[in-house]
């Protein structure tokens, strides 16, 4: 347990904490005491960047299940202390945010700040942990603790259905996510994930290599929001704002990221991991950005937005596959994509983060994020107005701000794909750029809704709830520190490059660095009149034409109905599994007992049948077969004769009666076949139970007292058939397969010798294995009993007694 | 109207010691002939059932004031204090012992723990058996 152990550990322990506060110290906002740990852990963070700045790593491990191999390894290097830097600094300033935006009198704030802290804690362990098994631990608790955030108004319906939503999938995908893992383990023996990368060549031949891919990507995909899995990240803004900013466009939404860049050194060899990863991702980008624009909700656009840039940020790690293809890291311009996909990801946490804060702020100040009512608050709010230019400008990709530079390299990405000739990219290479650009028009068009449609045109005071003004400055301080960072990323890109960003990159391709050696990453604002800068023109131009006729051509959505939708889908699959698994157990579960009875059977004689028949079991053996006797054969057909009776006997007396000359003739049948005792036994047992079945009988009531034969059924014809042949089978064929002599000769010879008897039968019973008529007696007592108590304990339902007078 | 089996009863009278007798003697000689603690203690109660149904159950419960559930557990009791008493000569579960003896009334006889055994069996028989027949006759 070391310091970074504690580091990783403190946001649980601060959890335990936060109520304390909550209930102890009232009359201050929880937030406050909540801020401090996310500012001290950032700055302890920041610490290592000297270290990873070299392409070094620490490590430090303590051993959680050692028998299984399973260590708590946190392991930091370039890529795990961006991730944590991000959480962490992201993590103070939307806990700064939520003091001013959540009310300390109306809102439950002990259980958001345990919720907020405890997916800050897991969210820091998946980033820094080395350990599949501890990673997938901490990828489950952010699962759960977004579950929990999301509804955190849990007495809105709305709130429950998206949390349930987001649960569903994402834990899905973290099982899927937890089969891959496991499918790594077998086929490198170990669950550290650096030394499944030092034998990365050999995972790739494996059979098991592209099961794993899948079931991984599939985790990472539904993380991080990945179509088809997006739909539950729109339902996920009924959250609080600062949870949206913090989880759903900053933090979470990236661990699929995380993951992604964390095993392109084992998976990104593989043709598999390029298509799956880039293709999704660039699909992705396109139909998030399309579906954004037809958004009324602000926070919906910002989702479907989210969805969007994180298709960008997993086809830029796509295409950074490529990169592998090639030795060496000079002259390999593939490794451009990587960069591009590390530098967006910063730009995009703080962009999105600021433009949430925002949104929050618009919602907060006016009581409605419905963008149709909203309009001309540009100047009512002059400050959120600033931030919100430069966040959406940003995320348009328009100069001077980070978000223009990322797009370029972007597109400088997508366009080197045309050069390779790889993966029969000759074919379907070209369909990347042009996907790029134009989900990259649609950017353009929704980020300029989001600016002018809310703070330009006409002021509707009557549609708004509440009388906008300017947020309090302390709402404020953290989307301006992150619009800050926007501009100053912008204007200064390389202060980033090789203080975050390399040392990221060399963690996702590690094989193509030589030791000391530093990947060139210099990100320019002028690199001539290229194809880049071109699309870029292009798009603000077409995106500022179709953002002024947006009436005229917005009916194309209007062209998918409602129903052809993945919403549509999941909510019918999952009513239609619901209904389906109903429809099942009711019809299989009928609560009769008869058709119980005839699966036991059905099952019974399959089940059987199946074995004789598959191990060719039946066998007749004649020689070992005593001589028939006449009395035999009189007795068999009384016993038959008695049988059929009780089948066929109209009156329920006479299959009693019938019933009873069975029972009698079994105790014949004893008696010639030389059992004595068991004759006496079964003659008095038959009397009494005759007795008691007419007891029954006398007491049926009179009212549904039908005396009518047993009606006739095909089906169980049948089974009962089917039965009595199955297990005449069995006894010829085990009689014919005698394989060793009976022990019977021991108590012959030692009936007398050792137990001191002349009965051998008794001498068994009570001598020789004399536990198991113990455990008899017991098993009579206990009926006595249990028939003393069911006539004598007459409790009515609500546990009285029954009076039986009434 | 109260019918009058007077001949029932007064062959009951006769019968019942006959029977018990005869169940006496298949316990006895269970270890050497057919019979034993099982059929001893069912003939015991079919003794007892013939009574039951020669008079009522109150007065056959006046003759044999004993509770029936107690006679479970007093048999069980037996069996189990059988089994458990090997235990305390070092030898396993259910270790039966025997031998001949000289006792002062009967002479030689021949004595043996399964007997112990037995007796609880038959006490147990008779338990059940008297428990469920005057349980349900008793219930309306």
């Amino acid at each position: 347990m070391s310091l970074l152990h504690i580091a990783i550990f403190s946001p649980f322990l601060m959890a335990i904490l936060v109520p304390l506060f909550y209930k102890g110290l009232r009359r201050i906002h929880t937030g406050w005491f909540v801020l401090i740990l996310p500012i001290v852990l950032f700055t302890y963070f920041l610490q290592f960047l000297p270290v990873t700045r070299n392409n070094e790593a620490i490590e430090k491990s303590f051993d959680w299940i050692p028998s299984l191999g399973v260590r708590f390894t946190a392991y930091v290097d370039g890529l795990g202390l961006l991730f944590a830097l991000l959480i962490t600094g992201i993590g103070a300033l939307v806990v700064l945010y939520s003091i001013f935006y959540l009310s300390k009198e109306k809102e439950k704030l002990h259980n958001f700040y345990v919720y907020l802290l405890m997916f800050m804690g897991a969210m820091l362990g998946v980033v820094l942990s080395d350990n599949l098994i501890t990673l997938y631990m901490f990828w489950e608790l952010t699962s759960i603790s977004s579950f929990l955030l999301i509804a955190y108004w849990y007495d809105r319906d709305r709130s429950r259905y998206g949390a349930l939503k987001s649960m569903l999938i994402t834990v899905f995908g973290g099982l899927a996510m937890l089969g891959g893992f496991l499918l790594l383990s077998i086929m490198g023996d170990t669950f550290s994930i650096r030394e499944l990368i030092a034998q990365a060549s050999e995972l790739n031949d494996h059979p098991l290599f592209l099961l794993a891919l899948v079931l991984v990507l599939t985790g990472a995909f539904t993380k991080s929001a990945q179509f088809p899995f997006y739909i539950w990240l729109p339902d996920a803004m009924e959250a609080p704002t600062p949870v949206s900013a913090y989880l759903h466009s900053a933090t979470m939404v990236k661990a699929g990221i995380y993951l992604v860049a964390r095993l392109s050194p084992i998976f990104a060899f593989s043709e598999y991991w390029f298509w799956l990863v880039g293709g999704v991702g660039i699909f992705t980008l396109f139909w998030g950005s399309f579906n954004a624009v037809k958004q009324t909700d602000l926070k919906g656009i910002l989702a479907f937005s989210t969805v969007s840039q994180l298709g960008l940020i997993m086809s830029l790690l796509g295409v950074g596959a490529a990169a592998l293809q090639f030795d060496g890291i000079n002259d390999n311009v593939y490794t451009a994509a990587t960069i591009a996909a590390i530098f967006h990801l910063i730009n995009h946490a703080t962009f999105k983060g600021s433009l949430f804060m925002v949104v929050g702020i618009v919602d907060h100040e006016t009581g409605t994020r419905d963008i149709r009512k909203l309009g001309g608050l540009l100047s009512l709010m002059p400050i959120t107005f600033t931030i919100a230019v430069i966040g959406a400008f940003s995320m348009a990709g328009l100069p001077p701000f980070n978000g223009f530079l990322s797009k370029e390299m972007f597109f400088t990405g997508m366009i080197q794909l045309l050069d390779l000739d790889l993966f029969n990219l000759q074919t379907w290479g070209i369909l990347f750029p042009v996907l790029a650009w134009v989900g990259s028009v649609f950017t353009f068009i929704y980020s300029m809704m989001i600016v002018f449609k809310t703070f330009t045109g006409k002021y509707q005071p009557e549609q708004l709830e509440k009388t906008p003004h300017e947020a309090p400055i302390g709402m404020l301080i953290p989307p301006i520190i992150l619009a800050v960072l926007v501009v100053v990323f912008g204007i200064f890109p390389n202060l980033l490059s090789y203080n975050l960003i390399q040392p990221a990159v060399a963690a996702i391709i590690p094989s193509l660095i030589e030791p000391g050696e530093k990947i060139a990453v210099h990100i320019s604002h002028w690199h001539g009149f290229s194809t880049e800068l071109k699309m870029t023109i292009g798009v603000v131009a077409l995106g500022a034409i179709m953002y002024v006729t947006v009436n005229k051509w917005n009916k194309v959505y209007n062209l998918f109905p409602n129903k052809v939708t993945l919403n549509t889908l999941y909510d019918t699959s999952l009513y239609a599994a619901e209904r389906g698994a109903y429809t099942l157990t009711k019809s299989v579960m009928t609560g009769f007992i008869r058709t119980y009875l005839v699966y036991i059977f059905i099952f019974f004689i399959g089940i059987l049948g199946f074995t004789m028949w598959t191990e060719d079991a039946f066998k007749i053996d004649t020689s070992q077969l005593a001589p028939i006797g006449i009395y035999e054969v009189v007795l068999a057909l009384l016993i038959l004769l008695g049988t059929v009776t009780t089948l066929i006997a109209r009156s329920r007396l006479t299959s009693i009666l019938a019933l009873g000359t069975v029972g009698y003739t079994v105790s014949l049948f004893f008696v010639i076949f030389r059992a004595p005792d068991l004759a006496l036994t079964q003659l008095v047992i038959e009397t009494v139970s005759v007795a008691l079945f007419l007891l029954c009988f006398y007491h049926l009531p009179k009212l549904s007292r039908h005396e009518e034969r047993m009606s006739f059924k095909l089906g169980n014809l049948l089974i009962s058939a089917g039965v009595g042949v199955t297990v005449t089978l069995i006894a010829i064929s085990s009689h014919s397969n005698k394989w060793f002599d009976s022990i019977s000769k021991y108590y012959i010879d030692n009936t007398y010798e050792k137990a001191g008897g002349e009965n051998m039968v008794n001498v068994i019973l009570v001598d020789f294995r004399g536990f198991d008529t113990l455990f008899e007696i017991c098993v009579l007592g206990i009926a006595a009993l249990g028939i003393y108590g069911l006539i004598k304990l007459r409790l009515g339902k609500k546990g009285g007694a029954i009076d039986e007078n009434e | 109207m109260k019918t009058n089996d007077v001949i029932l009863q007064t062959a009951s009278k006769v019968v019942f010691f006959i029977i018990i007798l005869f169940a006496i003697h298949l316990f006895f000689a269970g270890h050497y002939h057919p019979g034993g603690g099982f059929v001893g203690g069912l003939m015991t109660s079919g003794a007892i059932v013939l009574l039951l149904l020669a008079y009522d159950i109150k007065t056959v419960s006046q003759g044999f004031p004993i509770d029936y559930k107690i006679l479970i557990g007093v048999g069980l009791l037996f069996a189990a204090g059988t089994a458990a008493g090997a235990l305390l000569f070092n030898v396993p579960l259910l270790t039966h012992a025997f031998g001949d003896f000289n006792l002062p009334l009967f002479g030689k006889t021949s004595l043996h723990t399964a007997m112990l055994f037995d007796t609880g069996v038959y006490l147990v028989v008779i338990g059940v058996t008297m428990t469920i027949i005057q349980t349900i006759g008793e219930s309306e």
